[in-house]
């Protein structure tokens, strides 16, 4: 078993790797493009990394805290929830961590957490209220647990990684919309030698707009369903119960209240549990493309542990 | 021919100090796992006092179990090696127990504030302590399991690497985190 985590982390590692590739590919091209409009390609590049780099740098050092507060968690001290941080700082010395996650959560009645930060030493688990209040005290040591596991293994490092990705793609398709706009009322005017570069622009945007689906694949793909497996099994070699995290898999499942009402898609992955799913009807339709492996499934790999 | 015989011990002296080095990370692993059980015990130790002066204030007559707890508390003092701790935490933690279950008939004793807090925080740390007990004697299992294995077990002796210790409890491994006060 231990084998697999370390093996885990290699992944992760080479998946990070892949990340920035395919990064560094995508700001190529929109410097490219952008340079390609203004008549400079050189300066476009040398635009497109700056901002590039300068937005990824401050995304990923402050990516974990910015996630926090789109989400609107606050965080728990000590004097909070003495029971919870006891917990939490009990699972980080199982899993051999230096320092516990700080614990933030959200005013929420459906059950959901997740976990964030860029290295284990600096990292958050966030839970909903809900959560903490429906579950008792084994099922939660195993949800907290799983979230532990993503800390251990850094998948919360790949996860963040993805999100940063996405908000530069972001940013920089729409700095570029928005000189192609500008320039285009502009161009009319008389300007004939735009014309190419308007073209060049058109075409980028029909490629951007293909773009998006990939990006949001390979977000699914980066964090794949075998992690979540993979923090199950974890999860139990940090609490050796493996019944408390199925009773709270299965606590989950049921409950009527599923939506967080405060998570977008650009932070589904990262929650224990699909927080955008609609009604038990709706998954089975929506299987395919779904963040999160079947509930059931992993309840089912719980129990034969 | 003779530069086989030099590949030879160029192999060997490599593997060598891969494994010494190997077995330094691994046994400073079970060292950081043990400074992790002895953070939390003393964290316990320090919290003693405070609770034996709130119980006395309430419940005068339980002597026998207060002088356990100080009895487990000194022997916790003098414990030095890993068993000895061990023997002094299953002590400590039996006796807290029993308090504990004492304190039920207490009523003014378990309405009041600092004891709940006393008794909350105790719990957390006992939880915390089977973490790292459990993390230690994970850790120990590795190395052990790693001098132990052929050929690692002729050089483990000739460096002078023993095997260490468990972190062995009474009863059923990990039964003292599903207590509920």
């Amino acid at each position: 078993m231990r084998k697999d985590f370390y093996s885990e982390i290699n992944a992760n590692n080479w998946k990070t790797v892949m990340l920035f590739v395919f990064f560094f590919i995508l700001v190529f091209l929109f410097g490219a493009a952008f340079g390609a409009y203004i008549g400079d390609i050189i300066f476009g590049l040398v635009i497109a990394f700056v901002i590039g780099v300068i937005y990824s740098l401050i995304m990923y050092n402050s990516g974990a805290k910015t996630i926090l507060a789109t989400v609107k968690a606050k965080e728990v001290l000590k004097k909070d929830d003495p029971y919870l941080y006891h917990t939490v700082e009990g699972l980080s010395i199982a899993a051999g961590l230096k320092v516990p996650p700080k614990i933030y959560m959200i005013k929420e009645e459906s059950m959901n957490a997740f976990a964030t930060g860029i290295k284990p030493e600096k990292s958050y688990i966030c839970i909903t209220s809900g959560l903490r209040k429906k579950m008792n005290r084994q099922e939660l040591e195993g949800v907290l647990a799983h979230e532990m596991s993503h800390i251990k293994n850094f998948d919360i490092k790949v996860m963040l990684l993805a999100a940063v990705l996405v908000g530069v793609v972001i940013l920089l398709s729409d700095i570029i919309f928005r000189s192609f706009l500008f320039g285009g009322a502009r161009g009319r005017g008389g300007n004939r030698d735009s014309g190419g570069a308007q073209i060049i622009l058109i075409a980028i945007a029909i490629v951007l707009a293909i773009l998006a689906p990939i990006i949001a694949q390979l977000i699914k793909l980066a964090i794949s369903r075998k992690r979540e497996y993979l923090a199950d099994a974890s999860a139990v070699e940090l609490t050796r119960n493996p019944s408390g995290l199925a009773s709270a898999l299965k606590k989950i499942k049921n409950d009527v209240d599923v939506k967080v009402d405060s998570a977008n898609k650009a932070t589904a992955h990262m929650f224990i549990e699909n927080p955008l799913r609609h009604s038990k009807r709706k998954q089975i339709f929506a299987g395919l493309f779904n963040t999160h492996p079947p509930i059931n499934k992993r309840i089912k790999l719980l129990n034969e542990m | 021919m003779i530069w086989w015989i030099w590949a030879i011990i160029a192999v060997v002296v490599l593997s060598i100090i891969g494994l010494y080095n190997g077995l330094i990370r691994l046994k400073n692993k079970v060292k950081n796992a043990w400074a992790q059980i002895d953070v939390q015990l003393k964290k316990r130790f320090d919290l003693i006092p405070n609770l034996v002066d709130t119980v006395k204030g309430y419940a005068k007559h339980e002597k026998t179990v207060l002088k356990e707890i100080t009895e487990a508390r000194n022997m916790m003092k003098k414990a030095s090696d890993v068993k000895g701790k061990a023997a002094a935490e299953n002590q400590l933690s039996g006796a807290l127990k029993t308090l504990f279950a004492v304190s039920e008939n207490y009523p003014d004793l378990k309405a009041s504030q600092n004891f709940l807090q006393l008794q909350e925080e105790l719990s957390g740390m006992e939880s915390k302590i089977a973490y790292a007990r459990q993390f230690y004697n994970d850790m120990v299992m590795r190395f052990n399991t790693k001098i132990q294995l052929f050929p690692n077990n002729i050089f483990a002796g000739i460096l002078h690497f023993k095997e260490e210790q468990f972190f062995k409890t009474e009863g059923k491994e990990r039964e003292n985190v599903k207590v509920k006060f």
